[in-house]
């Protein structure tokens, strides 16, 4: 069994602190003493993928391109994720911060943030937080400027290519992999898009180390997350937990004492049943998060659970490969078919294969996430689904 | 990046090394290991959406599209592992379950991707539920020229994708997203209502029976039942290069005579053409050109609309009408050929041979489907009558000739009837981009001149071949005392092929980034030989061939300039007096309409 | 059906006339009239020199870019599994008795229009809303009754 780490909440993302000072430190530094600090502390991606922070920029900073971007990806539509505008709303000068230190680290001098339409509400306090911030760094002698791109409702935009499609004025389509964002990313530049919450990391490895960074978290999971607690709980919220605790710690922290199942990582991650809790690690090494936690007690018909997640892939493929559209409506249809007793309870088993395949055949990470969370309802809750 | 730098890698265990930027798909092709693809199409960018080319790179947590992946090195690909099997058949059978797989009345009925696809990889019962709801809503037939039916769609956005790359048109687009991504005009419209040319290039490329010609083949053959009609045909130059890929032979070969023989079968009562008219044309557009030039050379009238287009492609008409429409007064008058045929068969032909124009039903054979609509323009009854009543595509007509059990190829090839059957080599290169203005130069220079081009054997290279956009000028030297104000003018000229080419010459053009006298445009890709009523599939190798057929049968004919065909020289002395005259004006020439931009 | 007058003009000069353009302006006329009449995607197309097709085509992908009329309100009630667990089916109701419409439909007086959408992020106050762009959390009768009334008088 993998070893776990007891629940530890700690405050930095939200930390009231001057980026100020950072970047004053920032300026003196080499974008290859930048690199190799965020590489040092094993940070990885909070948007989902867990792609290290620091290869991507040290990719991007090998690029020979002039124009680079950097794209703060603030889309934030996996279902039960909030933590994304509760940092903008909270701490929106970190954002900007990591924003510079990533245009520092590989070479931009751009910056975009994708906000969801969503979130458009917060567009005015955010604007007033970047004039200030934009005047800040000027003094400091930064050469960057940010801009807001706003999305208009399709989940599908925070993948990073169909983001890019989509600043660049087209349908949110994910492109053909690769050439990768680091060499061909938004308007065919050298990109490196991030996610909020890592870019508010990188500010607080600079400010700490990445000694101290790595003191948190598991070897392969270092650092701490901003988890958004939601469902079955009686402290829904934002939580600042470090990572590696099992999901038993988790669920006896926020459980409602009832607790049948947890959603980790939302619609695109997996449904893990109680036996389990126990033996899941909340972390790159386990179960992997971008920071949603559904919990679900006994009371909760997972069939509706399942049936609410697929009806949301279905209208949220962005439905130009085969396996991810049409897939979706047939794992939609064929579960409802099943539930009516017009198809034999054994089609359910077909419809697990052809999970399998979008997983494997899709073009992108929505049509390749779609079977976790259908095969592990499927798996630990048949027969719900079925009768 | 070095353009010859090589990349090696192992597909199915056997090594291979390619040029570096090649796909997988094409590293394969190398091997002869067959990849099957649905979205990809070699006339097209890259998609890689439709999944069909999946292949397994060994230690990849997914498997890659084919046709989407660079080959890189040290790969390790398998293209038939049980992975790969399986997630083909699951690929195929989704696609089925979107499609309605109608195969047995389907126009596409054997020559169809799915069709073939899910001969090898989905025998026997369908997996997953139907998904096609209510099809008779998903149907837009109201276009005389092309029907769009959604509920045969497997959205691989090939028409997408030609639409605006090919032809820079984007009539159709993808719309909505998940389960309501579909292919739509703009908002849905029929196709008939919004900016289509009708080219046809979309069905040419669409792998099912999703985009198709709207088909006239039973009315024809209610004409030919009936036998109080005469029912004449006429058949465009290209048809005569492409037809034969239809009834099981290789690209390229020229079958003239044996279709002759299978119209005069089929029951046509009189089988003649177009090339006939298209040397009028040659005519009446060489004769337009050098009075346009005249009025602004030598009369400095700056009214003369200059460069002068060509007008015989319907799809380039439709284009400029809506794309363009400041410039109508440069395109020529004249009609097309087949609508020149049109009006002289309900006159010229009707007194000649006796028929009264009520009975006569002209029938014309096309490489395309914009002639459906050019035919139903209201403008074009100068006869009195609907001067073209049915437009056949090269695929009905062969769709005829099977049905018709006609063995094709034991066929006797035999000659045109006579009156308005006569073809010159000039009037077959029409077929080809290109060919009108070699066709044109090669009778008014000697017009001009009184000399033949100064060619090798009239053939007048620098006008032909593939290149989107080519330039030629001509000096004239030796003018005929009339012609003399042409003494040592650079006659300068454009040729284009395909719409997204007609595009750029217009532009610069409107720009005033270039000083045509003449412009050639043909909407579709190679020209009428490319055309969306020609054979499916299409890529430009087989384009290439019917090309090279229509040069080999040109060099073959004894006449090969327009002004020397004997029934052009009787018809202006029987009955149209001269080129541009009073009675061309009032059956060969037509006027343009300015159209929405959308 | 509204008049974008200088609307769009308005907003080509201020985002330019390039593709990327193409959001910020679609966004900009669905701020002020709510949806996208095919006039307007015609008058975008010709500003940026695209096809109406591709317009519509792009707005069609965002569930935001309403190609069909919209009320003044736009309500957008989340319906993702949270606030669906939480009380969704009561909003839904309450809203539906108060407008007199159903989920898809607009007010005859064009005040009012009642959608779904996918999760927006405020699962921890589940059941949630959008009016427009803003967005109301923790719903309950009541509290639906006092923005709706709001809103009624605006
Ligand atoms: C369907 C889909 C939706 C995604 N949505 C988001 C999102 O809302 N926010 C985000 O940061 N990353 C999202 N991602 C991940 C991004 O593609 C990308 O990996 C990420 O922005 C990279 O940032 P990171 O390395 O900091 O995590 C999504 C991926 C997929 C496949
Ligand atoms: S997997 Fe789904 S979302 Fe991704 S490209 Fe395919 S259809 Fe679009």
């Amino acid at each position: 069994m993998m070893e776990t780490k007891k629940i530890s909440k700690v405050d930095l993302i939200f930390e009231d602190i001057d980026p100020r000072e950072i970047l004053t430190r920032v300026k003196g530094m080499s974008a290859t003493e930048i690199i190799e600090e965020v590489l040092e502390s094993g940070l990885k991606g909070r948007g989902g993928a867990g792609f290290p922070t620091g290869m991507k920029w040290k990719f991007c900073s090998e690029e020979k391109e002039k124009d680079k971007y950097i794209v703060c990806n603030a889309d934030e539509g996996e279902p039960g994720t909030f933590k994304d505008r509760e940092i903008l709303d909270r701490v929106a000068q970190k954002v900007y911060a990591g924003m510079t230190i990533a245009g520092k680290a590989v070479g931009a001098q751009t910056g975009i943030v994708y906000l969801r339409g969503e979130y458009k509400f917060l567009l005015p306090q955010l604007r007033a937080e970047l004039e200030k911030f934009h005047k800040m760094i000027h003094e400091l002698g930064f050469d960057f400027r940010i801009d807001f791109r706003i999305g208009s409702g399709a989940y599908i935009c925070g993948e990073e290519s169909a983001l890019f499609e989509s600043i660049e004025g087209r349908r949110g389509e994910p492109r053909n992999k690769p050439p990768y964002p680091t060499s061909s990313g938004l308007f065919g530049k050298p990109t490196s898009i991030n996610n909020v919450e890592t870019l508010v990391n990188s500010v607080i490895i600079l400010k700490y180390g990445s000694e101290f960074y790595k003191k948190m978290g598991t070897q392969f999971s270092t650092g701490a997350k901003v988890f958004s607690v939601s469902g079955d709980t009686p402290k829904p919220g934002i939580y600042e937990l470090e990572l590696g605790m099992s999901l038993l710690e988790f669920v006896n922290e926020f459980g409602d004492g009832d607790t049948k199942a947890v959603q980790v990582g939302g619609a695109a991650g997996f449904c893990v049943p109680r036996k389990l809790f126990a033996s899941t690690v909340i972390g790159f090494e386990g179960v992997p998060t971008g920071g949603s936690m559904k919990l679900f007690n006994s009371s909760r018909s997972m069939y509706n659970v399942l049936h609410n997640y697929l009806d949301f892939f279905n209208e949220e493929s962005c439905g130009q490969c085969t396996p991810c559209r049409v897939g979706c409506q047939q794992l939609l249809k064929g579960v409802e078919s099943v539930k009516r007793g017009e198809s034999k309870s054994t089609y359910i088993d077909e419809l697990v294969k052809l999970a399998a395949t979008m997983k494997v055949a899709s073009k992108c990470g929505l049509g390749q996430s779609v079977g976790n969370a259908f095969n592990s309802i499927v798996e630990n809750f048949r027969e719900e689904i079925i009768y | 990046m070095k353009k010859n730098k090589m990349v090696n890698l192992k597909i199915n265990n056997q090594p291979v090394s390619v040029p570096e930027g090649s796909t997988v798909l094409q590293a394969a092709e190398k091997l002869n290991i067959h990849i099957p693809t649905l979205c990809n199409h070699d006339d097209l960018c890259v998609a890689g959406n439709c999944r069909v080319c999946v292949v397994e790179h060994k230690g990849a947590r997914t498997l890659l599209a084919g046709c989407a992946t660079p080959a890189a090195e040290g790969m390790d690909i398998m293209t038939n592992s049980l992975k790969v099997r399986n997630a083909r058949k699951h690929v195929v059978e989704l696609l089925l379950s979107e499609h309605r797989a109608d195969c047995t009345k389907c126009y596409r009925n054997q020559n169809c991707e799915l069709q073939e696809l899910a001969n090898e990889y989905s025998f026997g019962d369908h997996i997953f539920l139907d998904l096609v709801g209510d099809h008779e809503a998903m149907i837009d037939d109201a276009s005389c020229a092309i029907i769009k039916d959604d509920s045969k769609c497997i959205r691989c956005q090939r028409c997408v994708r030609t639409c605006s790359q090919l032809q820079k048109v984007s009539a159709i687009a993808v719309s909505g997203k998940g389960s309501e991504m579909k292919i739509s005009t703009f908002h849905d419209r029929p196709i008939s209502h919004v900016v289509c040319t009708n080219c046809g290039q979309c069905v040419n490329r669409c792998p099912t029976g999703a985009l198709t010609e709207k088909n006239y083949i039973d009315s024809v053959w209610d004409a030919i039942y009936d036998s109080g009609k005469h029912v004449v045909v006429q058949t465009a130059p290209a048809v005569r290069v492409a037809l034969g890929e239809e009834l099981g032979y290789d690209p390229g070969e020229r079958v003239t005579g044996k279709m002759v023989t299978a119209l005069k079968q089929l029951g046509f009562d009189s089988v003649l053409d177009t090339d006939f008219t298209a040397d009028l044309t040659i005519m009446e557009e060489g004769t337009e050109l050098l009075t346009r030039l005249k009025k602004a050379l030598v009369e400095q009238d700056k009214e003369t609309a200059l460069p002068m287009t060509t007008s015989c492609s319907p799809g380039w008409v439709k284009f400029i009408e809506h794309k363009f429409p400041e410039f109508l007064p440069n395109v020529s008058t004249c009609k097309s050929p087949q609508q020149m045929f049109g009006a002289l068969a309900k006159t010229y032909y009707a007194d000649n041979r006796g028929v009264d124009p009520e009975n006569i039903v002209s029938v014309s054979i096309m490489p395309c489907t914009a002639k459906k609509f050019e035919a139903n323009r209201p403008e074009m009854r100068d006869s009195g009558y609907k001067d073209v009543d049915y437009v056949l595509t090269t695929r009905e007509f062969a769709v005829m000739i099977k049905q018709a059990g006609i063995d094709f190829r034991t066929l006797e090839p035999s000659g045109y009837d006579s009156l308005m059957g006569d073809s010159t080599g000039a009037g077959v290169i029409f077929g080809a981009t290109g060919g009108v203005m070699e066709a044109a130069i090669r009778t008014a220079y000697e017009i001009v001149t009184g000399k033949p081009v100064p060619f090798d054997n009239l053939n007048i290279t620098p006008v032909r071949g593939m290149e989107g956009v080519k330039e030629a000028s001509l000096k004239i030297e030796g003018c005929l005392k009339e012609w003399s104000f042409l003494e040592g003018v650079e006659l300068k000229t454009a040729i284009a092929h395909g719409l997204t080419n007609a595009n750029k010459v217009m532009t610069a053009v409107r720009n005033g980034e270039a000083d045509y006298h003449f412009i050639e445009i043909m909407a579709c890709p190679g020209g009428c030989i490319g055309g969306g009523g020609q054979p499916i599939p299409t890529n430009m190798t087989i384009r290439q061939s019917r090309i090279d057929a229509i040069y080999e049968e040109d060099m073959s004919l004894p006449i090969r300039k327009s002004h020397e065909n004997p029934e052009v020289q009787a018809i202006y002395k029987d009955f149209l007096g001269e080129p541009n005259g009073h009675k061309s004006h009032e059956l060969l020439h037509t006027h343009y309409i300015e159209r929405v931009p959308y | 059906m509204y008049q974008t007058d200088n609307l769009i003009k308005d907003l080509v000069k201020e985002y330019g006339s390039r593709r990327d353009s193409l959001m910020p302006i679609l966004q900009g006329i669905v701020e002020k009239h709510n949806y996208l009449t095919d006039d307007a995607m015609v008058e975008v197309a010709k500003e940026l020199d695209i096809s109406a097709a591709e317009v519509y085509g792009t707005a069609s992908f965002y569930s935001f870019l309403d190609t069909e009329p919209r009320g003044k309100f736009v309500i957008r009630v989340c319906k993702t599994i949270t606030c669906s667990m939480k009380g969704k089916h009561e909003v839904l109701e309450t809203l539906e008795d108060m407008l007199k419409i159903k989920v898809g439909e607009t007010t005859s007086n064009g005040i009012f229009t009642l959608l779904e959408t996918n999760c927006m992020g405020w699962c921890h106050k589940a059941p949630a809303m959008l009016i427009n762009d803003t967005p109301y959390t923790e719903l309950t009768r009541e509290k639906i009754n006092e923005i709706i009334k709001e809103y009624m008088h605006k």
